[in-house]
């Protein structure tokens, strides 16, 4: 039985290729000279090669957390390459212009790059190695005042936005892998999403690790304006390779007053083969700011791939009556560790957050949910729900779940749940007792465990988290 | 009942089975034909509830010698589900709760499961909802059943008609009702045993397993077996079940010794 649950969890990675371009890789090391240079190459401002340096000057004081529940060799920091890009023309002009292998790329990955092709309507900004290499429909939303673009551009194109809002919601100094982000972030996504604007589409960004020993660290920062909402959905993969690539991004979202920000992940990147060899190292700081009244910030993640995930989307409740959200799914498989969860911190009044999160754990991996709940002395009648559930196939992968709470305010209500299951061999029995197979047997398991999540993705990416599993639906959508 | 133009459905010789290297078949011999109600009966312990996992399949149990034909194929050449859609249903003791997945989905799944395997037309989400409504009048079940997980939270009772639901919804060759009695309170009892008369017709076959001879009183066996370590060692019809209820199971194993005695 377990057999067939293996083959069913474990299917190959489809993504793992490699695309054979030009690229432009910095020399392996990291100092002051490789952060001016990647500074020197995007022509940034001086006060963005400051924060740069001055991120950098504090991740050397500081310590890799040891906390997480996840088990991997020291990284070599000076073993990986901090920037690299294909190479192309300075700036593109339309779309015609982007190098065909990458189009091609893309196309075997799923993404819409041509305009007239995409039939979501969804625009998308690709990040490929260290940098943007498109982003579509940037005119539409511009009609409306919606700025959709790479980090790279925004720096440049938007100096009075990026400086005030980059490192408000992630300091600089944050933690480890956030501060070495801040020094050497090569690109990633800005939105802009003014007053009073509905985003007219979803936004969405797609990350691509190429070049081998080299680390991605893309910084994303969206910013919804008083009465302002947008969707944004995040997808990525990366080539298998046998050695490991560490992702370090930092994500920061703000939303003003009565704004509102949806932002869903589907994490594919490679996990590495069944006995743990190669794979993403995924040490992302995502957080959002909560900063306005009646402000709403949501997380929706589903978590498939990466050997070690370490992550926690977090959301500051700072705005009166604001509103926080973390639906999560995290599935690991073989020798997979994942370390993830959320921090709500409640400061303003009457503030809510929801936590749902659905770990799923199979082959020797390892899933834990790690999650904290603060409520501020100032946070009064301060809500908080969460669940945690775990699943677990198989008799030889671990579950953990750490819930904190800090509860510091008497009229606040913070509700905890928690369940472990099985699916053992007597439910598989059970559905082949009645004419169904071990695959749709497990693949209508995961999906009713799942249901609470995969309910709150936008459309397309609930089919793709579906499909990510590996499981199909057929027959169990009823 | 009893037909004369009844057809074999199926045919057990020598079954041995072991669970864990213990052996707990020892040679059981057993036949039902089209339109029969057989009751196996004995101890605890005896092997009642391992012949019913054995036919369905259950991966704990190694079949070690003996054959077993269903409708003349070798059952033991079929994956527990192939046995599904060949027609044997087995109504579980114990049935297992499925948390996160409706009743309603799964019910539809496994009914079209069945549909596709006979030829038949599959029912859209609508329309099944309209038959097992009506299926579930037949065992007095509340729609409220189709909105709950998989038998989570269902009382034992609950579990048991959702059983027999199942069976309506299947319409098995070969239904095995494995302690279906046990943890139902008289009306339940009556409730879920006027359900299955009501699927017995002369195309299919019922095998109860149960410790008592109440059930017996709702549906009215053709035969009696009584099953002791591993082997049926005693058959008769539906005065042997009071006899047992009212001398017990020990009497069976005198009678044995003394005619083997005899001999």
């Amino acid at each position: 039985m377990s057999a067939v649950l293996q083959k069913l969890i474990g299917q190959p990675y489809k993504h793992g290729f490699v695309t054979a371009i030009e690229t432009d890789v910095a020399p392996k090391g990291l100092n002051k000279n490789t952060i001016r240079m990647i500074s020197a190459k995007k022509n940034e401002p001086e006060w963005l090669l400051d924060f740069r340096l001055k991120s950098y000057q504090a991740w050397l004081k500081m310590e890799e957390p040891k906390w997480p529940n996840v088990h991997y060799p020291k990284i070599d920091f000076q073993a990986i390459s901090y920037y690299a890009a294909p190479k192309q023309k300075a700036k593109l002009k339309s779309m015609d212009e982007v190098d065909p292998e990458l189009l091609r790329t893309f196309e075997k990955l799923g993404v819409p790059l041509h305009e007239r092709m995409a039939l979501a309507g969804v625009a998308v900004d690709v990040i490929f190695d260290s940098v943007s290499v498109a982003t579509t429909y940037k005119d539409k939303l511009a009609e409306v005042g919606v700025i959709f673009c790479s980090m790279s551009e925004a720096v440049l194109d938007h100096p009075e936005l990026v400086q005030k809002y980059l490192g408000t919601v992630v300091p600089t100094g944050d933690n480890y892998y956030a501060a070495l982000n801040s020094a050497v972030f090569t690109d990633g996504s800005f939105c802009f999403i003014p007053k009073g604007v509905k985003c007219p589409m979803d936004l969405s960004t797609y990350f691509r690790i190429n070049t081998e020993e080299s680390g991605q660290f893309e910084r994303t920062l969206i910013i919804a304006e008083e009465g302002a909402s947008v969707s944004y959905l995040e997808g990525c993969t990366a080539p298998a390779f046998s050695t490991n690539q560490l992702h370090a991004a930092v994500v920061e979202l703000v939303a003003l007053d009565n704004a509102d920000i949806k932002y869903s992940t589907v994490q594919n990147w490679y996990a590495g083969d069944e006995n743990g060899v190669g794979g993403i190292y995924n040490f992302v700081t995502k957080r959002g700011l909560a900063k306005g009244v009646n402000s709403r910030i949501s997380w929706t993640q589903v978590e498939t791939g990466s050997a070690i995930t370490w992550k926690y989307p977090s959301v500051v409740l700072r705005g009166d009556h604001s509103v926080g959200e973390f639906y999560s799914v995290a599935v690991t498989n073989h020798r997979q560790q994942a370390d993830t969860g959320t921090k709500m911190i409640h400061i303003g009044k009457n503030t809510r957050s929801t936590i749902v999160s659905k770990g799923i754990s199979a082959g020797r991996s390892n899933n834990s949910y790690r999650g904290l709940v603060r409520i501020a002395p100032t946070a009064a009648g301060a809500r908080n729900y969460s669940q945690c559930d775990s699943m677990l196939i198989g008799d030889q992968a671990g579950a953990n779940t750490f819930p904190y709470l800090q509860v510091r305010n008497h009229t606040a209500k913070v509700e905890h749940e928690a369940s472990t299951s099985k699916i053992g061999e007597d439910q598989l029995f059970y559905f082949a007792q009645r004419g169904i197979g071990a695959e749709a047997a497990v693949s209508m398991i995961i999906n009713g465990f799942c249901k609470d999540v995969f309910q709150q993705l936008p459309m397309e990416f609930a089919v793709e988290a579906t499909k990510l599993l590996g499981f199909k639906l057929e027959g169990s959508v009823g | 009942m009893i037909y004369q133009d009844s057809k074999t459905l199926l045919e057990v010789h020598g079954l041995r089975a072991s669970v864990k290297g213990v052996e707990i078949l020892k040679g059981l011999d057993f036949t039902v034909k089209s339109g029969e109600v057989h009751a196996i009966m004995g101890p605890n312990g005896s092997g009642k509830s391992t012949f019913a996992k054995v036919l369905a399949g259950h991966t704990d149990y190694e079949v070690t010698a003996g054959s077993a034909r269903f409708e003349g194929k070798n059952l033991f050449d079929l994956l527990p589900e192939e046995r599904a859609r060949a027609g044997v249903f087995l109504a579980f003791q114990y049935p297992i709760e499925i948390p996160g997945v409706a009743n309603s989905q799964f019910l539809r799944l496994t009914y079209n499961t069945m549909q596709a395997q006979r030829g038949h037309e599959e029912l859209d989400p609508l329309e099944f909802d309209d038959f097992v409504r009506e299926k579930m009048k037949l065992l007095e079940m509340s729609p409220d059943f189709l909105g709950r997980s998989v038998n989570e939270g269902f009382s034992g009772g609950e579990k048991k008609r959702n059983e027999i639901l199942q069976m309506a919804l299947l319409d098995p060759r070969l239904a095995i009702l494995d302690e279906t009695d046990s943890g139902l309170d008289i009306d339940a009892l009556r409730i879920v045993s006027q359900g299955v008369n009501q699927l017995a017709n002369k195309e299919n076959a019922i095998v109860l397993v149960t410790h008592y001879q109440r059930l017996l009183n709702y549906i009215v066996p053709d035969f009696v077996h009584v099953m002791e370590a591993g082997r049926i060692v005693k058959t008769g019809d539906k005065s042997l079940a009071l006899e047992l209820e009212k001398r017990g199971y020990d009497w069976v194993a005198a009678e044995r010794l003394a005619a083997a005695v005899a001999a």
